[in-house]
This record gives structure tokens, C-alpha cells and sequence, in this order.
């Protein structure tokens, strides 16, 4: 009788759920179709197919023009993106983990050292940092007629970082560099801030994973007579990998999700190719389903593969 | 060997402090003069010195601004005044009501003859501490409800909570602030509008809840099975056992995290910028906008990551020490991934 009184109130109670939420979308999506219907916006996806108009200030692997269709220009956006992830997600690892190992240390300046950069990164806003980066290129760097040269053919200026690629080297024409090729200010200013912010994040999981290596591990492989290398390589590494794993993995998302603060510095990515479409077509519901859904895609492979590599690191 | 790395290091650092040194204390300009700041080779201290009011204030009528002032100091020392622990009672909650009202008072005048001030000429850090406090206080029972929802035996309701935790946090919270800019004015009845302050405080709370449901339920399951089974042998229904039992152990333990977590939307309020809000950083970049002192960028955002670091540098350290003081014992609480 108990059991099957609950069962029931178990019942009553997933159908209120289901009923008050599906009561709220119905509401939200009718008035919804009310407002566009009095703004006469006509709703659909038919806009990407439509005459952009807008330049965009750098594509990596998409030729673009103003004359290209919105999809092009979302897609250029997608593909900014994913570049500044991808090597955001790599300099940031490469960055974290030399910390990380820093602040576990013997030497007490270099520990102290890498204390101070954690606990300063961390505790200040993204968004700030990248001001300031941009900032400090902008502004502090020297216009490109006055550049400095750190390597050959490297040049450090406020339009940007130019660097030599094979049979091309940057070289002076009229007031800015051509040839070789060329980080732009804004490109510069969010790969720094991104990678710089989140290898505070990771160094303390690196030091937490490595931590997580038992003191009686180091001893037994040194009984074994391993050398300090092998040590790392085969006892220490495949250890605190299992620890460190999983919430490298969220510092991963993390990044990808940040990327998005593009918008704020001028750098065109997805979100702010979408929002100029948003402001030009007045597709709003479309543009920011559009930046949702191509992230969830982004976070859910990222999510997948960070999984498939922990099931090849965990314990079996 | 050792030795040789401090020599060395110790000298990088040298190399790096004394420039900045000069250029930051040495050679700075104090004086809120653009001019004297454009001759110098330091640092131009004295934007700071010109702008503080509206950083600060933002567009807040200028003889009014005593009050965001008032309101400042006493947001803040509620938050004091909420980490000592001997003062987790219910006489808080009821502080930190009469408070909010004080400065909800102070902020809208229009009362005991204050002028009215509308919502859209508040600005400055009083903004920002007012969207991680009234988005704070918003999300954590609605972060409770799906941390709880989330471990339901109810399959509906578990997926339900689990598709809002992992739709929120698998997107940007710029998207989310697009949401509420463009889409939530549509989402309403023809004719009903919602001002650009509380469309952007209702997207941080989703936010904020998605995520800190996420550490409730890191402490939900650092519980032993034992204290579940001892609730139900004493005959507690599941609300019953959950209030008197499971949470107040389940909140304590997820205390560290839940500061962490804190800390990062106290970081993330400063998006607000991106569509349009005066907050603390919003107030620094448009100052800069005046032609006098443009180009003094590199100050303003050292200025703005000083103010944002004290308060999450004191909010880490407040973290750390309830860690080390009332270390958890035989759990392991698990921070979800």
C-alpha cells in the first residue's frame, strides 16, 4: 500500500515536471511567434544563403570577400576559432605543466616564482587580461618602421607579429611589413591571454597530479635503478596522468568556451562574425542557436575524445 | 647547481623589475594632466587619479554618488561579515535581507527624499558587486533543486536536470548574455518589456546555477550511504532527510569549491560589458575613450586587474584557510569534471 502510494506520488510528481516545463516552452515559444509575426521577421535558416557585406580582417584557411555568402562568413568564424582553440589548448599545456613542475621545485626562487605567477593569473578576469594584451601590443610596441627585429626576420610591432615562412621574409613596404606571414594584434592579444590565463589552471592540476604519485613509487623505481628520466617517463607520468586527466579535460572546455571572448577585442570569430550577422539580418534566434549549437558540438568532441584518452590511461 | 639556477633567476627577475619599477613608481605621473603623461616615459598614474569617480561610479548622477558609495561599503561588509563562521545563523539571512533593502533604497531613491535614479545610470564596481551578489543569492537554491534533481530516483526528473546542467555548461556565457539581450525581449508577452540590467542578471543566474549545481552534487556525494540509510531508519521522509541531514553535511564539505566557483562568476560578471552594462571594467574602457586620454591603456587594465585581483586573492585565501582548519575527514569529495 506504502509502495504503491509512492509509486504514485513518484508518478504525479514527473508529470508535474514534464507538464510545467513543456507549459513554460509552449509559452515562451508562442510569444515568440507573436512577436516576430509583429515584427514581420521571417524566421528561418534562407538568411546564410544571402550576400554578407562585411569584411573580415583575417581567415586562416578560407578565402573570403565581402561578396561571399553569410554561410562563408560563418564558417571563416568557425575556422578562426577552432585555430586560436587548437593552439590556445596546446601552448597552454606546453606552459602549465613547465609551472606546474616549477612549483614543485627544488629551487625555492623558481617555486616562489611560479607561485606568484598562478596565484596572480588566476585571480583577474579574462576579459581583462586580453584588454591588457591588446593594450600593451597596441600601445607599447613600436609602430612597424621603428620595429624591432628579435630574430632574424621576426619582427615585433603594434600592427601585429610578423615571422618568416619558407622562400617569404617579411620585409618593409610604405608604412607596414608584407611578406612571410603575420599575427594580427588581436590574434596575438588572444592567444597570449588565453594561453597565458589557462596555464595557471593547469599547472595546479599538473602539481596536483604529480603530487598524487606516491613518495614510495619514486623510491622503489630508484631500488630498481631507473635513471631520474626513466622514472618520469615510466612511473611517475603514466601515474599522475589518471589524476590529471579528467580536469584537464574541463580546463580544455574551458578555453574553447573562452575563445568566444573574441567578440570583445575584435578578433573575428564565430561569436563575433554571428553577432554582426544578429545586428545585419536581425536573425537573432538563428545566430545565437547557431553560436550554441556549434559549441555544444565543439564541447561534446572534446568531452569525447578527452575520454577515449582517459579510458586509455585509467587503470584497467 | 641549485645555487647557479637562483643566481641566474634572480637576475632574470632583476632584469624584469627594475624597468618596470622605473616606468611604474619612478617615472609615473601622478598629476591628472594628459599632457604631462604624454612627455613622460613612466606610467600615467594620473588617468586614475582624473577618472576614479566615474570608474567607480560609473554615469551615476554626480552629487548623488555619496549613495553607491554608502551602498559599496555596506554590500561589502555584509560579505565580511557572511565569512565568519560563528555567524551562520538564521539572523544572516535576515541582515543580509534588511541590507539588500538598504541598498536597493540608497541606489533607486525615490524615497525619504532621495531622487529617483533609474537602474540604466548605475555603474561601476557597485554594479559588479551587485550582479555577483543578487546572482549569487538567486542561483544557489535553484543550484541546490538541480544538484538534488540530478541524483533523483525519478528518471524525469533527472533528465530534466540534467539536460539544463550540461546545455548551460557546455556553451559560452557570451552566448548566454546574447540570449538575454536579443531573445529574451521576443520571449515575452507583446507589449511586456524587462530593462537591460535584469535580462542580464537572469542570464548569470542560469549560469551561475548550472555550475554550482555542479559542486552541491560533488558534496551530495561525498555523503556515506550510512547517513542516507540512518535517515530513513529513523522514519524521515525524503525532504525531511535531505533538510536535517544530508545538505547541512553536503554544503559543508562543497564550502571550499563553492568559493572557487564564487570566484570564477565574480570574474565572469565582467562580461557584462560585452552587451553593453556599465560594470567596473565597462567604467575603465569607456574612460579611456575620451580623446585627452586614450592611449593609456596598459595603466587602466593593470588598475582594473589590481581591484578584481584583491577581492579574489581574499576569496582564495578565505577558501584555503577553511580547508586547512576544518579539514574534511574520511571523504573524498570529488570536484565534478
Amino acid at each position: 500500500m506504502a509502495a504503491g502510494s509512492r509509486k504514485a506520488g513518484a508518478v504525479a510528481y514527473q508529470a508535474l515536471a514534464l507538464g510545467a516545463v513543456t507549459a513554460a516552452l509552449w509559452f515562451l515559444i508562442s510569444n515568440t511567434a507573436a512577436n516576430l509575426e509583429a515584427r514581420r521577421i521571417a524566421s528561418g535558416f534562407g538568411f546564410l544563403a544571402r550576400e554578407a557585406g562585411f569584411e573580415i580582417g583575417e581567415s586562416f584557411f578560407l578565402r573570403y570577400s565581402a561578396g561571399d555568402s553569410y554561410l562563408r562568413a560563418l564558417a571563416v568564424g568557425l575556422t578562426n576559432t577552432l585555430m586560436v582553440a587548437a593552439l590556445g589548448i596546446v601552448g597552454a599545456t606546453a606552459l602549465g605543466t613547465l609551472i606546474g613542475l616549477a612549483r614543485l621545485a627544488h629551487n625555492a626562487l623558481l617555486q616562489t616564482l611560479a607561485r606568484a605567477y598562478v596565484e596572480f593569473l588566476r585571480n583577474v578576469p579574462l576579459l581583462v587580461q586580453l584588454f591588457f594584451w591588446y593594450a600593451l601590443i597596441t600601445e607599447a610596441l613600436p609602430h612597424p618602421r621603428l620595429a624591432h627585429e628579435l630574430l632574424p626576420g621576426l619582427f615585433v610591432t603594434n600592427r601585429g607579429i610578423f615571422f618568416p615562412l619558407p622562400g617569404s621574409v617579411p620585409h618593409l613596404e610604405g608604412f607596414n611589413f608584407t611578406g612571410g606571414a603575420a599575427l594580427t594584434p588581436e590574434f596575438a592579444a588572444l592567444l597570449i591571454g588565453l594561453v597565458a590565463y589557462t596555464a595557471a589552471f593547469i599547472a595546479e592540476i599538473v602539481r596536483a597530479g604529480v603530487l598524487a604519485v606516491e613518495r614510495g613509487q619514486l623510491d622503489a623505481a630508484h631500488a630498481l635503478g631507473l635513471t631520474p628520466g626513466q622514472t618520469t617517463r615510466l612511473v611517475v607520468l603514466p601515474q599522475a596522468l589518471r589524476v590529471i586527466v579528467p580536469p584537464l579535460t574541463s580546463q580544455y572546455l574551458n578555453l574553447a568556451k573562452n575563445s568566444s571572448l573574441a567578440v570583445a577585442i575584435g578578433f573575428p570569430d564565430l561569436v563575433s562574425i554571428a553577432n554582426t550577422t544578429i545586428n545585419q539580418t536581425g536573425q537573432a534566434i538563428e545566430g545565437v542557436a547557431i553560436i550554441m549549437a556549434v559549441y555544444l558540438t565543439v564541447s561534446l568532441s572534446i568531452s569525447a575524445f578527452m575520454n577515449w584518452y582517459n579510458a586509455r590511461v585509467a587503470l584497467r | 647547481m641549485n645555487r647557479a639556477l637562483t643566481i641566474v633567476l634572480a637576475f632574470l627577475v632583476a632584469a624584469a623589475l627594475v624597468p618596470f619599477a622605473q616606468w611604474a613608481l619612478v617615472d609615473a605621473v601622478w598629476r591628472p594632466d594628459p599632457d604631462a603623461c604624454r612627455a613622460a616615459h613612466g606610467a600615467c598614474w594620473g588617468f586614475i587619479v582624473e577618472k576614479h569617480r566615474f570608474i567607480l561610479f560609473g554615469t551615476y548622477p554626480y552629487d548623488e554618488q555619496w549613495r553607491p558609495a554608502v551602498a559599496t561599503i555596506l554590500l561589502l561588509a555584509l560579505w565580511i561579515a557572511s565569512a565568519v563562521r560563528g555567524f551562520w545563523r538564521a539572523w544572516l539571512a535576515a541582515l543580509w535581507a534588511a541590507g539588500l533593502g538598504v541598498i536597493g533604497v540608497l541606489m533607486w531613491g525615490g524615497l525619504f527624499g532621495l531622487p529617483y535614479v533609474e537602474n540604466e545610470r548605475w555603474g561601476g564596481l557597485i554594479l559588479t558587486l551587485l550582479l555577483t551578489t543578487i546572482g549569487l543569492a538567486a542561483a544557489f537554491p535553484l543550484s541546490i533543486a538541480l544538484a538534488l534533481g540530478r541524483r533523483s530516483d525519478l528518471p524525469a526528473i533527472r533528465a530534466l536536470c540534467i539536460v539544463y546542467i550540461e546545455l548551460i555548461r557546455g556553451v559560452p556565457l557570451v552566448s548566454l548574455l546574447f540570449m538575454a539581450s536579443v531573445m529574451l525581449p521576443l520571449f515575452l508577452p507583446g507589449g511586456m518589456t524587462i530593462d537591460k540590467l535584469a535580462r542580464a542578471q537572469i542570464a548569470l543566474v542560469l549560469f551561475a546555477a548550472a555550475y554550482l549545481a555542479e559542486v552541491v552534487r560533488g558534496g551530495l556525494q561525498a555523503i556515506p550511504r550510512g547517513q542516507y540509510d540512518a535517515a530513513a531508519a529513523v522514519g524521515l521522509d525524503y525532504w525531511s532527510a535531505m533538510r536535517a541531514v544530508i545538505l547541512p553535511q553536503a554544503l559543508r564539505i562543497a564550502v571550499p569549491p563553492l568559493v572557487n566557483t564564487c570566484i570564477g562568476f565574480f570574474k565572469d560578471t565582467s562580461l557584462v560589458l560585452i552587451i553593453g552594462l556599465f560594470d567596473l571594467l565597462s567604467t575603465i574602457k569607456v574612460a579611456l575613450t575620451e580623446p585627452a586620454w586614450t592611449g593609456f591603456g596598459v595603466e587602466a587594465y593593470l588598475f582594473a586587474a589590481l581591484v578584481y585581483f584583491v577581492f579574489c586573492f581574499a576569496m582564495s585565501r578565505y577558501s584555503q584557510r577553511f580547508e586547512r582548519e576544518r579539514p574534511v575527514k574520511d571523504v573524498v569529495l570529488r570536484e565534478p569534471a
